[in-house]
């Protein structure tokens, strides 16, 4: 087979386990002219917002950021559903050159008047940033006139990574944290953070915890309500899912109204397991969390144990790759498919930082290879000479992975059906079963490997 | 700050029924032989217009970015614009770069053709493919707009009139086949298919631009494809200079002043054919007669005959789809085709919508309806899906027909949705919807047909079989 060239500026990015050195350039810039899977700050914002339904989300700039994140997410919503809307200023020549600050304020104020939201969001894109509208002005200003919260999210694209977009999204939740009334909230409460309910998941997770005993303030932002935000400062822990998207927010709680909280995952039984105990652990004076939660743990495991078992053989000794967007969701997969017993061939990341790759090294088998921020050349190179079964990843690698001729699971904010929690797990077996054990692959041409 | 006077005129656009300029021009470039589409500007864009595409085709789709950063933002994106096509010819030894620039660039105001000269002045006497550059800022204009602009930009860099004078030098060349050039417009990987048939069929060298019927619909691979084989060659786009003539699909379009095929008849006297895309019995008609014309033969028996059993086909059908009130809406080119195909069965397009803004499709809707005002024909240009939500509840269309964006209008409104165009990334056949010629009316009709005859017998409570 040919070789694809690896750039030279990326090679720095690119790990096999095993061998030394191992030190990640990460946290860089995408290379110009590489073909990075990554998108941008606004991408951020809007991911981590998009889930509060009773909110506004108006996206200030040319029509296509909002275009095409148009209903997007697989986020659920037990509710209203106005963020399944895709509302722009659509900014034309004239806005360009005038500025789209009038623009801005009647389409606030019209759809405010429309859809009577709780609070609303507005993006700045790329060119805001350029043609220097005062968008903060203007939110002000609707704010008063409509008596509601008006928020700009500054997730001008080029102005950094994905992860300065969760940064500007927390920035702007934090605005209303604090702002609602807490006298109800329970002593036995938390809030969870960087949940998004995709196909409902944060509805199962939160049940779990209620059936604990744990009342759950807010989710953030997963069937995400207004209110439920603003008063989450009475919760008496944060738990925080996935260490991209919403850490900073519980930094700023914790620095502002003490909130403590734990990092947890949601996907793999063991994990989930974790998630369940530690949040018990922390409310250890009142033991009878604990009791119920050992009870809860063993009754979801039960019930989705043998059909586990019945799948498992077939995937032993299978091969998986992994490009995920955050670093924290590549340590869980990895667990979740070796429980499988799959062996995973690669991992990596977009938005990983050094001390995820450390641990990456640490959890992955020798030969693995570790990737951060990858391109299409790089993932289907690695894959072929891996011979990966199955890819892990989102939209844009689901391409790459079945031109190759191999299985594929989406785990991304686009997919449709939960993979969280006990039941995810099932649904996460189930798709991988489906995919690798397909009988499509026998008229795959199949790579010959010197 | 901004005053307050006259703000009831801004609107927010609400469920956009358009896509952005550099989309269309990064899928013309996915259909040329060995190119690379280039997005000046930031990483998202480019992100945001690959997923969107590859959702659809569901094909691996290589757009590359110059990715700025925030200083690029404020010293102007020349050095990214160098390191990108660096990095490009390094990684995928491109036969050609298509450059097309985003919101971003084009507002900091970046002379691209300058720093392409620079780029090339740094590389002199080395081998360099092609560098082809399109100004697509979205604030003026839709996808479409950035999807002509490429294929005219194109043509312009790369077409001459060689071919023409090699001819005449050149008695062996003297022989070569009558060659066209043939201008689609935004059609799926199985129309550029069909079409390329039919001109194969007619004895006729072509030049299909764009032509992503293979890079975009291609089979399984045993090693990553850089560039996925198939699409126009450079070369066949340096030929169109000398071309017998150029058909350019499109009635909107046609109003145009500035075309691919408008440019080729002013530079180098190469005639061009502006036709409606051929959907429909008349608009294919007029297609193969322009083929006829051109060639002096006449039309493949095994098109008349597909014609016969199409017109069989419609009478067998007509009573059921016959006063059938249908909302149409995608593109302006493609809403243009389909109301010329429903009025020649009967079905009344009540609604026709688009997100574009070329202000021309009312005036050729009428040219096929001249009376849609009497007709209750309703239509909206510049329109959101809010829009045209709203309007379909006034009208009540009985089936909607159009791309996958309007399958939540069409569910609220308890409408059967028929896919067409682009996206159609709720199903897994984007790539192979056929549109065009007597096959591709057949294919329409049938499943119009279909779905109104499905729909009446899902609702009957007799659940009635024969017919
Ligand atoms: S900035 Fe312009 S080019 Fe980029 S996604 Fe938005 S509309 Fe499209
Ligand atoms: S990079 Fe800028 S313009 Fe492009 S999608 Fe992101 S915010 Fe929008």
């Amino acid at each position: 087979m040919t070789s694809i060239p690896i750039l030279r500026e990326r090679e720095g990015q690119i790990y096999q386990k095993g061998r030394e050195p191992f030190k990640m350039s990460c946290g860089k810039h995408s290379l110009a002219g590489s073909v990075s899977q990554r998108a941008c700050v606004f991408c951020g914002s809007r991911v981590v917002l998009y889930p509060i339904a009773d909110a506004l989300h108006l996206i200030h700039g040319p029509i296509g950021c909002a275009a095409y994140t148009w209903d997007i997410r697989g986020a659920l919503s037990s509710g209203p559903t106005l963020h399944r809307y895709s509302f722009s200023t659509d900014l034309r020549e004239k806005d360009v050159i005038f500025g789209g600050e009038k623009k801005l304020y009647s389409a606030l104020c019209q759809l405010i008047d429309a859809h009577q939201p709780k609070a609303a969001f507005v993006y700045s894109t790329c060119i805001v940033g350029i043609i220097g509208d005062d968008v903060e002005a203007v939110c002000k200003k609707v704010a008063k006139e409509k008596g509601i919260p008006v928020l700009p999210v500054h997730s001008e694209g080029f102005k950094g990574t994905k992860k300065d977009g969760y940064q500007a999204a927390c920035d702007a939740l934090f605005k209303l944290v604090g702002e609602g009334p807490t006298e109800a909230v329970s002593p036995c409460s938390i809030n969870i953070l960087g949940e998004f309910n995709i196909g409902g998941e944060a509805w199962m997770i939160r049940d779990y915890y209620k059936r604990m005993g744990v009342e759950v303030v807010s989710v953030m932002t997963g069937d995400g309500r207004v209110d439920d935000v603003r008063r989450s400062h009475g919760a008496a822990l944060n738990v925080v899912q996935c260490s991209g998207a919403m850490t900073f927010l519980a930094e700023m709680m914790k620095e502002r109204f003490g909130t403590p909280y734990i990092r947890v995952s949601y996907f793999g039984l063991e994990d989930q397991s974790k998630a369940l105990y530690d949040v018990a652990a922390h409310f250890s004076d009142h033991p009878e969390i604990m009791a119920k939660t050992r009870e809860i743990v063993r009754e979801e495991i039960s019930a989705v144990y043998p059909e586990l078992q019945r799948i498992k053989p077939d995937l032993e000794g299978k091969r998986a790759a992994i490009y995920v967007g955050g670093a924290f969701k590549a340590f869980s997969l990895i667990k979740a498919l070796r429980y499988l017993g799959m062996d995973v061939v690669l991992a990596g990341s977009q938005t990983g930082n050094e001390a995820d790759y450390e641990m990456l090294r640490d959890m992955c088998d020798d030969g693995t290879v570790i990737l951060d921020d990858a391109n299409p050349l790089e993932l289907s190179k690695y894959i072929i000479e891996k011979k990966a079964d199955l890819f892990i990843g989102g939209v844009k690698e689901r391409p790459i992975a079945f031109k190759m001729g191999i299985g594929f699971c989406d785990h991304n904010h686009e997919r449709k059906i939960p993979l969280a929690g006990y039941e995810g797990m099932l649904n996460f077996a189930r798709e991988v079963h489906a995919t690798v054990t397909s009988p499509v692959w026998k008229f795959a041409p199949k790579a010959v490997i010197s | 700050m901004f005053s307050e006077e006259k703000t009831e005129e801004y609107t927010a656009t609400k469920n956009a029924c358009k896509l952005c300029t550099p989309l269309g021009a990064s899928l013309v470039f996915k259909g040329i032989q060995g190119a690379v589409p280039l997005l000046h500007g930031s990483q998202g864009c480019s992100t945001y217009i690959r997923r969107y595409l590859i959702s659809h085709f569901k094909e691996p789709i290589d757009i590359a970015c110059s990715n700025f950063a925030e200083d690029t933002a404020i010293f102007g994106g020349g050095a990214n614009l160098r390191i990108a096509l660096e990095n490009i010819l390094l990684q995928y030894a491109p036969e050609m770069v298509g450059i097309a620039t985003t919101c971003l660039s084009e507002t900091i105001g970046d002379d691209v053709p300058m720093f392409i000269r620079e780029f090339k002045e740094m590389h002199r006497g080395e081998e360099m493919p092609p560098l082809v550059h399109i100004s697509t800022p979205s604030y003026q204009g839709t996808h479409m707009q950035g999807f002509h602009g490429a294929v005219r930009a194109t043509v312009e860099a790369l077409a001459t009139d060689q071919g023409a004078d090699d001819r005449k030098a050149n008695d062996q060349k003297a022989n070569e086949k009558t060659r066209v050039n043939l201008f689609p417009g935004m059609l799926s990987p199985e129309d550029l298919r069909h079409l390329r048939e039919i001109l194969t069929d007619f004895g006729l060298g072509f030049t299909l631009l764009p032509d992503y019927s293979e890079t975009l619909d291609g089979p399984l691979w045993t090693e990553y494809q850089r560039i996925p084989a198939g699409g126009t060659t450079v070369d066949a786009i340096g030929r169109t200079g000398s071309a017998a003539g150029s058909l350019e699909f499109g009635r909107v379009l046609a109003a145009e002043k500035n075309t691919a095929g408008k440019f080729l008849e002013k530079e180098f006297g190469v005639k061009c054919h502006s036709l409606g895309l051929p959907i429909g019995i008349g608009e294919t008609d007029r297609f193969f007669k322009t083929l006829e014309f051109i060639t002096g033969m006449p039309t493949p028996p095994r098109y008349a005959e597909a014609r016969g059993r199409l017109t069989d086909a419609l009478v067998d059908g007509h009573k059921y789809v016959s006063r059938v009130k249908a909302a149409v809406f995608g593109e302006e080119d493609l809403v243009v085709g389909i109301v010329s195909f429903l009025s020649e069965i009967g079905v009344i397009p009540v609604l026709c919508a688009s997100g574009g803004r070329s202000g021309h499709m009312v005036g050729k809707i009428a040219e096929i309806i001249p009376d849609y005002e009497n007709k209750g024909i309703r239509i909206l240009e510049d329109a959101d899906f809010v829009d045209i939500e709203a309007a379909a509840e006034e009208v009540k269309p009985d089936l909607f027909i159009g791309n996958s964006k309007g399958y939540t209008s069409a569910r609220r409104l308890n409408a059967p949705l028929i896919r067409i165009g682009f996206p159609v990334h709720d199903r897994i056949n984007g790539g192979r919807l056929l549109h065009v010629g007597y096959a591709g009316a057949q294919r329409l009709f049938d499943r119009i047909a279909n779905t109104v005859i499905g729909k009446r017998q899902d609702d009957s409570s007799w659940g009635y079989t024969y017919m």
